[in-house]
């Protein structure tokens, strides 16, 4: 199933990349070359078969309630590109 | 299914009558003392992005880890909303973009919940009560906090709250009125409280609601709803429904058509406001998340969550009313809250004696209730013990001191004299009535010696006995039993 | 017995191993043959970041250690380390723009594993962006030379094309092409390396090394950058099967701090080097034989049944009848949860962050200008297949095809199987620039033997199983049964002793 101009553009906006016009039909194709490549699939009979949840048979291991981390601001805080008195600054989000 | 009077719900438009139907889906932060997939505090409060870890900073080749005691308060939830408990249950990525979101991603559960379907019993008033139905409750991650106020083109982001544990909890859209919302989430909440696995205070923000609004004609299908977020009081709660169905009533009646829309509650203008739309809808491309497997929990172990669960509200208001002969109202009262409830069950209880449970329900609800509310405290943390309690109120009945008396007791035993043996108290301070026929007979006689021309006007004014009475108590420095005062003064005056 | 310092990084780790202990050298000697070494290769650009202080401070420490006679299993050897991998307070960026500046305060388990055996740091080594390539052409750094010259090329002609873009000198593979290319050219006695397609296991073939994925849950993912959680392992690239064997007994085990690495004791790998492989049973798939398959690969796909024969391993016929559908899958899924996983790259907490008018301006630059090509095309498509409309369709069928594949390799290990012999690549290495930059899926079709391995969760080897008629490394993968890797090992060390050791090419690039 190709993808057209419109829907490439949502896809960037869902996944917010930004991608200029000149850009826009480049990635088209190159998105549908995969999409193309990908719908064999479709011919496969998946009756009665379950999606795969774990690749390997184990338990979800549960941890004991005892804070453990935490109070390491500086550590959370080394790479930030724009911090102040403890806070990550971004532009002003607009409720 | 609400099983509501027909038409006592229903608002009336311009056209007509409306039925407006709600549901609510609430998120009560998890009473844990780490967050649900970190090991970091969830302790309220802190420096910004102190309780925060690598985890929940979402640094790369960052893992979450799932905190058992947050399993373990979902499935006690669960049994308390007479729910089915899942044995497993899937977690799935909620994937959009927020700077409050460091992962771009919540983790929630989507398809799969830990717990399905439920009830709660909710009392309307004391006598008549409605069943409204839970739809399911799974456990997710909260998220961090944005401040906007703080500059006038930069937000603050702080992450404490990131992946802190929340249970969200849908209800069926059984709700018929702004009143049966407010007294579904007072009653859920009381049972949060009872289960311990929330703490309920709405004030921190560790419970709040979405409230889903739709009108009707009575008899018609389901109209377009419209969802308030996060109403983070239960008065608000009754607001905005009360708002949102107005609105959305008026929208009908003047030919127009509701959006299926997300608003928010404004209550300093008494409105809901549309939220400023984004170009798209959110398509949160759920899908289970890869880094956890499925949950799955133990029969075995359910079963001993629901053994060491305490006595729930409902059965206890029953058991009150069975054992105690107390007025449903009165039980109801009572058990709204755990603490409360076991404050006058020790006080009933105390000593092994038997007393009249009323008493000490009169008390609890009245003056103890009153002080603890001007200290902001719960009544079973004001300051008064339940021995205490029960002594006082032994000593009314044993006729050592007055109710009267009593009452200035309370004050001295919730101030100066906290703490205080109450008999002790009431033996240094005098405070014992005096119920001396003799010593009342001549206070009486006293006082209408000392006011003969009132005496006179007495006989014929019924109303005046009241004056007497209180000139004998200032008397007898307020000792006197009322009661006896005012036979002995109706005698005299010939009343 | 002198060693000459330049022989030093002719020695496979087991060996420098045993010299540290021999006291024949030290750790520091060893260390600086290999930074002398890296030094002349900076034309290779396997490097993107060397670390001489930290790895001669830790060769020092090592070789305190040797001297007490405290040695961990690891000690004073130097290792190169991939750059997905969290090396606390030294450049971690997954070779991508995004991650620009980024230290990590933290380490990976996986290398701290290393480093707790005693191992030196030399650097962090070159990678596809995000391990989303098979060339190593799509790294923020530039591609990375394989150090095979191609097939008639001079050694001054090699050197002129390092000097400009690379083309046509031969490319390692990919993803852990600087790991690949670094362990073949003696920068480094091993090197920590990824796989989620084929990442280590389609390099290896390439450069004629050693590379294994082990059993999906062997080793922790805590601290790697994440690509595609279901289907990414950490694993080692080193010369003989031996080396990984030593490796992989340092990275395995269990973390409480990633919920899908699961709690087994780590068996000793070297062990099983060198046991043998009589009655082993060992299946060949017929569906891995491709239409237009290329000769050359058939023909050392049959000559590794029949060393294996001769060692005394029964070779049967199996079927694997989805294999087919495993590379198309794979690039469904992959694509779906790398879309995910590299929602956090959004110039908030660290990295690139570029300018904009509001959050979301914010966010589609920064993530235009930080991603590349391929990781922009692979995060669109993962968007696009979980989106509303689309998850059942292609999300939710590949996940289910994902079944049937793990389901025909435990029919055929049902069936008494203990390996199956496949050929790990479609060819020999190709050349910088030669694919991809028409059809992305040409670069994709690289991994058809490898991604099965990946969606099944199965422990994977590869080993240098002979050259090409141009003189080009050639290798064959085996794959074995959940957490069987000693299996594995053993067989992979009976084809390189069958194969003979070919020596690896003298230096031309410096």
């Amino acid at each position: 199933m190709p993808v057209d101009l419109a829907t490439v553009r949502r896809i960037a906006r869902l996944a917010h990349i930004a991608i200029s016009d000149a850009e826009a039909p480049a990635l088209q194709g190159e998105l549908n070359a995969i999409l193309t490549f990908v719908e064999a699939l479709e011919a496969v009979d998946v009756t009665g078969v379950e999606p795969m949840t774990s690749v390997t048979p184990m338990k979800l291991p549960m941890r004991e309630d005892v804070v453990t981390d935490g109070e390491i601001e500086p550590q959370v805080l080394a790479n930030a590109p724009l911090a102040e008195d403890g806070f990550f600054l971004v532009p002003k989000v607009v409720e | 299914m609400a099983a509501t009077p027909a038409n006592s719900k229903l608002i009336k438009g311009a056209t007509g009558e409306w039925e407006v139907i709600v549901g609510l889906e609430v998120h009560a932060q998890v009473n844990s003392r780490a967050k649900l997939f970190s090991g970091a505090s969830t302790e309220f409060g802190g420096a910004p992005n102190a309780h925060v870890s690598l985890v929940d900073a979402a640094m790369p080749g960052m893992l979450p880890v799932i905190n058992r005691e947050c399993v373990a308060q979902a499935v006690r939830t669960g049994l308390a909303l007479k729910a089915q408990i899942n044995c497993r249950s899937i977690f799935d990525r909620k994937n959009y973009f927020y700077p409050d979101l460091p992962q771009g991603y919540q983790i929630s559960q989507y398809k799969n919940p830990i717990v399905g379907e439920g009830e709660i019993q909710v009392d309307l008033t004391p006598e008549h009560s409605i069943r409204v139905g839970v739809e399911r409750l799974h456990l997710e991650q909260d998220a961090g906090k944005s401040l906007h106020d703080q500059s006038p083109t930069m937000s603050f982001v702080d992450l404490n709250r990131s992946g802190v544990a929340l249970m969200e909890i849908v209800s069926k859209p059984d709700l018929r009125s702004a009143e049966e919302a407010r007294a579904y989430v007072g009653k859920l909440r009381s049972v949060l409280r009872y289960v311990g696995s929330c703490d309920g205070d709405m004030e921190k923000g560790n419970l709040r609601a979405d409230v889903n609004v739709s009108v009707r004609r009575p008899g018609e299908p389901l109209g377009t709803r419209c969802e308030i977020k996060n109403v983070n009081s239960i008065r608000f709660i009754g607001q905005s429904i009360e708002v949102e169905a107005r609105r959305q009533i008026a929208v009908i009646e003047d030919g127009g058509v509701i959006e299926q829309e997300t608003r928010l509650f404004d209550p300093v203008r008494g409105e809901t406001r549309s939220m400023r739309s984004k170009e798209e809808a959110h398509d949160y491309r759920y899908f289970p998340d890869p880094d956890l497997l499925p949950l799955e929990i133990e029969q075995a172990w359910i079963d001993a969550l629901a053994a060491e669960l305490p006595e729930l509200p409902d059965a206890k208001k029953a058991r009150f009313l069975a054992d105690y002969g107390l007025s449903p109202y009165d039980a109801t009262v009572l058990v709204a809250d755990r603490e409360t409830a076991d404050f006058f069950e020790a006080a009933v209880k105390h000593g092994g004696a038997a007393r009249d449970p009323k008493a000490v329900a009169n008390w609890i609800m009245g003056d103890l209730s009153a002080s603890a509310n001007a200290q902001n405290l719960p009544v079973s943390d004001a300051g008064l013990s339940s021995a205490a309690l029960a002594t006082l109120v032994d000593l009314i009945g044993e006729g050592v001191i007055s109710g009267k008396i009593a009452k200035d007791l309370l004050v001295m035993l919730l101030g100066p004299d906290k703490g205080a043996d109450p008999r002790a108290l009431v033996e240094a301070r005098g405070l014992r009535q005096v119920t001396d026929s003799g010593a009342i007979e001549r206070a009486v006689e006293a006082v209408i010696a000392a006011n003969p021309d009132k005496a006179e006007q007495a006989k014929g004014k019924p109303g005046m006995l009241g004056w007497f009475v209180g000139q004998v108590m200032k008397a007898t420095g307020g000792k006197a039993n009322p009661q006896a005062v005012s036979d002995v003064l109706k005698a005299r005056l010939g009343l | 017995m002198e060693i000459e310092l330049s022989d030093l990084t002719s020695l496979t780790l087991a060996e420098a191993r045993d010299g540290l202990k021999a006291k024949r050298f030290s750790s520091r000697e060893l260390t600086e043959a290999h930074l002398q070494a890296m030094a002349r290769a900076k034309g290779l650009n396997a490097y993107i970041v060397e670390t001489p202080e930290q790895a001669l401070a830790m060769a020092k420490a090592s070789d305190a250690k040797l001297a007490a006679g405290n040695a961990g299993p690891l000690e004073g050897l130097p290792i190169g380390v991939k750059d997905l991998y969290a090396t606390k307070g030294v450049h971690t960026q997954a070779c991508s723009r995004i991650l620009d500046g980024f230290k990590p305060t933290y380490e990976s388990t996986v290398t701290a594993h290393l480093w707790r055996d005693g191992a030196v740091m030399l650097g962090k080594l070159n990678m596809d962006e995000f391990a989303m390539g098979s060339s190593n052409e799509t790294s923020y750094y530039g591609p990375v030379a394989s150090p095979w010259l191609p097939p008639n090329w001079s050694a001054e002609k090699a050197r002129a094309a390092l000097g400009g873009d690379k083309r046509g000198l031969l490319a390692p593979g990919g993803s852990s092409g600087g790991s690949a290319a670094a362990v073949a050219a003696r920068l480094c006695l091993a090197a920590t390396a990824s796989d989620t397609g084929g990442s280590i296991r389609q390099p290896a073939a390439f450069t004629g090394i050693a590379g294994i994925k082990p059993t999906y849950g062997r080793c922790s993912r805590w601290g790697i950058v994440a690509f595609a959680s279901s289907l990414d392992q950490a694993g080692p690239l080193a010369r003989t099967a031996r080396d990984c064997a030593i490796m992989l007994g340092s990275m395995a085990g269990h973390d409480p701090k990633d919920s899908t690495c699961v709690d087994r004791p780590v068996p000793n790998y070297e062990a099983a080097i060198g046991a043998s492989i009589k009655g082993m049973t060992i299946g060949i798939p017929r569906e891995y034989r491709l239409d237009g398959m290329n000769p050359e690969i058939e023909a050392l796909w049959r000559r590794g049944a029949d060393w294996l024969r001769t060692a005394g391993a029964k070779v049967v016929d199996v079927s694997l009848p989805n294999t087919r559908h495993a590379l198309p899958a794979y690039y469904i899924v992959a694509p779906a949860e790398a879309s995910s996983n590299l929602a956090r790259y959004d110039g908030v907490r660290y990295g690139l962050r570029e300018p904009g008018a509001d959050i979301l301006e914010l966010y589609e630059n920064t993530r235009a200008k930080g991603f590349g090509a391929e990781v922009r095309r692979r995060l669109m498509i993962g968007t696009y297949v979980l989106s509303a409309g689309y998850y059942d369709a292609y999300y939710v069928r590949a996940q289910k095809i994902r079944t049937l594949i793990k389901r025909d390799f435990e029919t055929v290990f049902a069936d008494g199987v203990d390996a199956i012999l496949t050929p790990a690549t479609p060819s020999p290495a190709f050349g910088i620039g030669e694919k991809g930059s028409a059809d992305p899926v040409e670069m994709y079709l690289n991994d058809v033997f490898t991604v099965t391995v990946n969606m099944a969760g199965l422990p994977g080897l590869v080993a240098a199983a002979g050259k090409s008629a141009e003189g080009l490394p050639l290798g064959l993968q085996l794959i074995g049964r959940p957490f069987d890797e000693e299996t594995l090992f053993s067989l992979g060390h009976a084809i390189e002793e069958a194969a003979g050791r070919a020596p690896f090419p003298e230096p031309w690039w410096g």
